[in-house]
């Protein structure tokens, strides 16, 4: 039996792609609703596989947390899982594992929430959902086990912060966002995890994972009316929001340029390079997405990689990325290589940056971009983990219904001064941060 | 059914060292994380096999028409010789680095062009190369592997620069991660002859030492057609593949392949212990068990009995080891078990934790071990049994989502010599297994002396004179 719903989907998605614009409406069927409490829910139909992706997400991410209190909305999310409605941790977890499910949980800068996978039949997706309205609606943030994760997380920092890669990171985020809750370390540092109390978490939760501000993404086997249950079940009994909810400060520009070098035995020198970056919703996001496939995004084809590694072995990988959040995430370069090396490496990265930035790029490297970027559109939306992961964005960030759609002319769109004038806005070479981190001693005498 | 994710950095806890482990027996040419699920109650596959000897699978997948294309080498660092460790991995980078027609650098630029990625990946048994894109591009594809399969340009130049970068993975995957060092350490001491003992990536003085000739003998050797297996799923149909495969690959000619070495490890007459050095915070434990390997699914029970125990052990946040050590007794930061039991070269169980503050990794070897002789004494039981089985059938189901995933697991296992068709009858064969075969395997195989265990002793950061880098290549 053949089932070519997803293609077909697909398959129209393409069409109207190559038609001209001012199609009345979206080809792509992402069903949109209000759930009675005022959640938001995005439900994608497809019946090829027996199964269901669902998620609820919150502006409740670590962008949320104090510098006294680092820590708070990662433990929060973290706890979740760990006892609620009843259950415990042990029940939660095997009763998930009974029905074959698997319950995970998402988290970052800006957002947290709990995601789940499940077979469709109801049989197995009932009990699972069970367990995740519990986990949503019911947590109990007990305070045996929020002492054990507590001890547990404390461990896990000392070990990480061992770790010439955590360490570049930490270096890195602090520096590109002074006094910003981006600068914080999500995972929180050993004193503030040590304080975190569980009327913290409750109160976060409290204020955070609001009814009105959850997104709800649903993909794949269920009818429009099982996605409205099912949404209706996961948020009915959200927290009501009691004040004004939370906003994530706003990000300034560095003042200047910063070079931060933190020894380390390790072989290898980790470099880390950037600036912040931009919002989601900057209106040069297109024109850097494609201008950093060019410098340091597209894999073997990038100019980084290129000059770094295939023309000097200098390093296994280096990359550059833009990561646009609610306020303006980082823009980085990242690479590693031999302590020796370091400064080496680090003049061709800013070689190879500046000539980027002054000439723009080829013609002939913007209609690569673009011919991968189009050509490889279907790749983006061809399973239904995918699809749900943009489900999941297009809600929290409010982006369009017809993101997808217009994905492609909005690639086809970019010119190289696009490109240049976006690169120039943003990109600022005389104010980078420059974190170097390990590569032993040839490495240190050297800077 | 070990389903293992490279780790979000943002991720401060240590958890499942085990799952972390199993990524440094494949290597990829770049950083990709596929989850290595179990597969479906599949769709058919079709079996083709061309004059050559070469051997072509497909699975239709119409759900978006997109392809994925993968071509398998039976060569990998099993098969490699100590002084030249690691020539596998080194050869899987030079294969992008052209061809008369095709140029340096130029294969990936055209996938890119086509709107595809490609990249590569080298393990403990197999080399194996793929590309995903749009179903209409699928000749391109196929036209350029045929193309490097025959036509390959082994440079000095290249190969020289190349070896720098595949030095700099060594120091990024082993050399600077005390995790790495740790398992390396393990294998090559819980074996001392069979070539399973080699890290896939090489020991660094092969590879300082390897000549391009290294290389041009192994391609000279293995890449040939009848050792070569073509996997395809996606929007096409069999017949279009075949027709496809024979176009480009069809006209290479198939050639003697060298014998193959047959190694088997002598039997372990009493513990093994090593102590790895390295900057940490915390210490840790890795222990392996010599355990039987898959060889004949229809006759053998005793992998699958292993498979559900790891299932037991570890498959889930309130398994067993989590449940007792981590959320329990609390003696764990973390604690896991994997089985490795599909390959060409020996099955391995193995046993990982982290002690918690001011526990120790002797007081946590003799939990981990009591977790085992527990399941030895008493068994385990059928809710246990049950939850281990559904999870094996749920995760069949979705592995459906991932076309590179079906591709990887039909290429994995006809390049050891086991049939796709395992892909389903393991699923039947794990139903099988009963909670008296699960606590036989425990009574039979975890015993001390087929124990190696390796130990991190954490050093400071400061304390340690650092290794001097080396001092310049030969060409």
């Amino acid at each position: 039996m053949r089932d070519r719903a997803l293609n077909a989907l697909v398959a129209a998605l393409l069409t109207v792609l190559t038609l001209a614009s001012g199609s009345a409406h979206a080809l792509l069927p992402i069903q949109d609703w209000k759930t009675s409490s005022g959640a938001r829910v995005l439900f994608v139909e497809n019946h090829d596989l027996p199964m269901l992706d669902v998620s609820v997400d919150f502006p409740a991410g670590s962008g949320f947390d104090t510098k006294e209190k680092a820590g708070r909305a990662a433990f929060t999310q973290r706890l979740l899982r760990l006892g609620a409605g009843g259950l415990s941790e042990n029940e939660i977890s095997r009763r998930i594992a009974d029905v074959g499910a698997q319950l995970g949980g998402r988290f970052d800068s800006d957002r947290a929430g709990v995601n789940l996978r499940t077979l469709s039949n109801p049989a197995e997706r009932e009990p699972a959902l069970e367990v995740m309205a519990k986990v949503l609606l019911e947590p109990e943030f007990p305070e045996d086990v929020l002492a054990r994760e507590r001890l547990r997380a404390i461990a896990g920092l000392k070990e990480a912060d061992t770790k010439p890669d955590t360490l570049a990171n930490r270096a890195f985020s602090r520096a590109v966002f002074p006094d910003h809750p981006y600068g914080l370390r999500a995972s929180g540092e050993v004193a503030t995890v040590r304080g975190l109390a569980r009327e913290d978490l409750i109160g976060f939760y409290r204020s955070h994972y609001l009814a009105t501000r959850a997104v709800v993404a649903i993909m794949g086997d269920a009818t429009r009316g099982e996605a409205e249950q099912i949404a209706e079940r996961l948020t009915a009994g959200l927290p009501r929001a009691a004040s004004e909810p939370d906003r994530i400060p706003k990000v300034d520009d560095l003042a200047r340029a910063a070079d931060i070098d933190i020894a380390h035995p390790a072989s290898q020198a980790h470099i880390l390079i950037g600036a912040p970056g931009i919002r989601r919703t900057d209106p040069d996001y297109f024109a850097l997405f494609v201008g950093n496939y060019i410098l340091g995004g597209g894999g073997f084809e990038s100019r980084l990689t290129d000059e770094v590694r295939s023309k000097r072995g200098l390093a296994y990988s280096v990359y550059s990325y833009f990561m646009p959040l609610e306020r303006r995430g980082p823009f980085r370069i990242g690479l590693q290589t031999r302590g020796d090396q370091a400064k080496a490496a680090i003049e061709v990265v800013m070689r190879t940056l500046r000539e980027f930035l002054g000439n723009g790029p080829t013609e002939q490297e913007l209609e690569d971009a673009k011919m991968n970027l189009i050509g490889g559109f279907p790749l983006r939306i061809d399973s239904n983990r995918k699809i749900h992961e943009y489900l999941a964005v297009i809600g929290f960030y409010d982006l369009p219904l017809s993101y997808l759609e217009d994905f492609v002319p909005n690639i086809r769109k970019v010119d190289v001064a696009a490109i240049k004038a976006a690169f120039a806005r943003h990109v600022h070479p005389s104010k980078l941060v420059t974190v170097v981190v390990g590569g032993g001693v040839a490495a240190a005498a050297q800077r | 059914m070990l389903q293992c994710q490279r780790k979000s950095p943002k991720v401060a806890d240590s958890s499942m060292r085990v799952c972390a482990l199993l990524w440094f027996i494949v290597l990829a040419v770049n950083g990709f994380a596929p989850a290595l699920a179990a597969a479906a109650a599949s769709p058919p596959v079709h079996e083709y096999r061309l004059d050559n000897g070469m051997r072509v699978f497909v699975r239709e997948d119409h759900r978006a028409p997109v392809v994925v294309s993968m071509v398998w080498y039976v060569v990998g660092s099993v098969d490699e010789l100590n002084g030249t460790t690691g020539v596998s991995h080194a050869l899987e980078h030079m294969m992008f680095k052209g061809t008369e027609r095709i140029p340096n650098g130029e294969f990936s630029r055209r996938i890119a062009r086509a709107g595809g990625r490609d990249n590569a990946f080298t393990s403990r048994d197999y080399t194996a190369y793929f590309q995903t894109l749009h179903r209409d591009h699928l000749p391109l594809a196929l036209e350029m592997e045929a193309d490097r399969m025959a036509n390959l340009i082994l440079s000095k130049d290249e190969f020289g620069k190349e070896l720098r970068v595949v030095m700099e993975e060594r120091r990024w995957r082993t050399d600077d991660r005390p995790d790495s060092l740790m398992y390396e350490g393990l294998m090559a001491t819980a074996l001392l002859s069979h070539p399973y003992r080699q890290p896939v990536i090489g020991w660094m003085n092969d590879l300082k030492n390897m000549q391009v000739e290294d290389a041009r003998n192994w391609y000279r050797q293995w890449y040939a057609p009848n050792n070569a297996i073509l996997v395809v799923v996606g929007d096409v149909g069999g017949e279009e593949v075949h027709e496809l495969a024979r176009k480009y690959f069809g006209g290479i000619a198939a050639r003697e392949l060298p014998a193959r070495g047959k190694f088997a490890e002598s039997e372990q007459r009493g513990p093994r212990r090593i102590t790895i050095k390295a900057p940490s915070e915390l210490p840790s434990l890795l222990m392996a068990y010599r355990v039987p390997k898959l060889e004949d699914p229809e006759k053998d029970w005793e992998p699958f009995a292993l498979d559900v125990l790891e299932g037991v052990l570890d498959g889930h946040d309130g398994a067993r080891l989590q449940a007792a050590l981590v959320r329990g007794s609390r003696l764990a930061a973390a604690a896991g078990a994997g089985y490795q039991g599909v390959g060409r070269g020996p099955g391995t169980f193995l046993l990982s934790a982290t002690p918690s503050e001011g526990k120790t990794v002797e007081e946590l070897e003799q939990a981990l071990k009591a977790e085992v002789r527990r399941i030895a004494a008493e068994g385990v039981r059928e809710d246990e049994l049950a939850r281990v089985k559904a999870q094996v059938v749920a995760a069949q189901v979705y592995a459906r989502d991932s076309m590179f995933a079906q591709a990887r697991q039909i290429g994995s296992l006809e390049a050891i010599g086991l049939s796709h068709r395992l892909i389903d009858r393991q699923v039947e064969r794990l139903r099988e297994v009963t909670a008296e075969q699960v606590q036989q395997v425990a009574q039979r195989y975890f015993n001390d002396d087929a124990l190696t265990v390796a130990v991190l002793r954490p050093q400071p950061l400061s304390g340690k004179r650092p290794p001097s880098p080396p001092s310049g290549l030969r060409h």
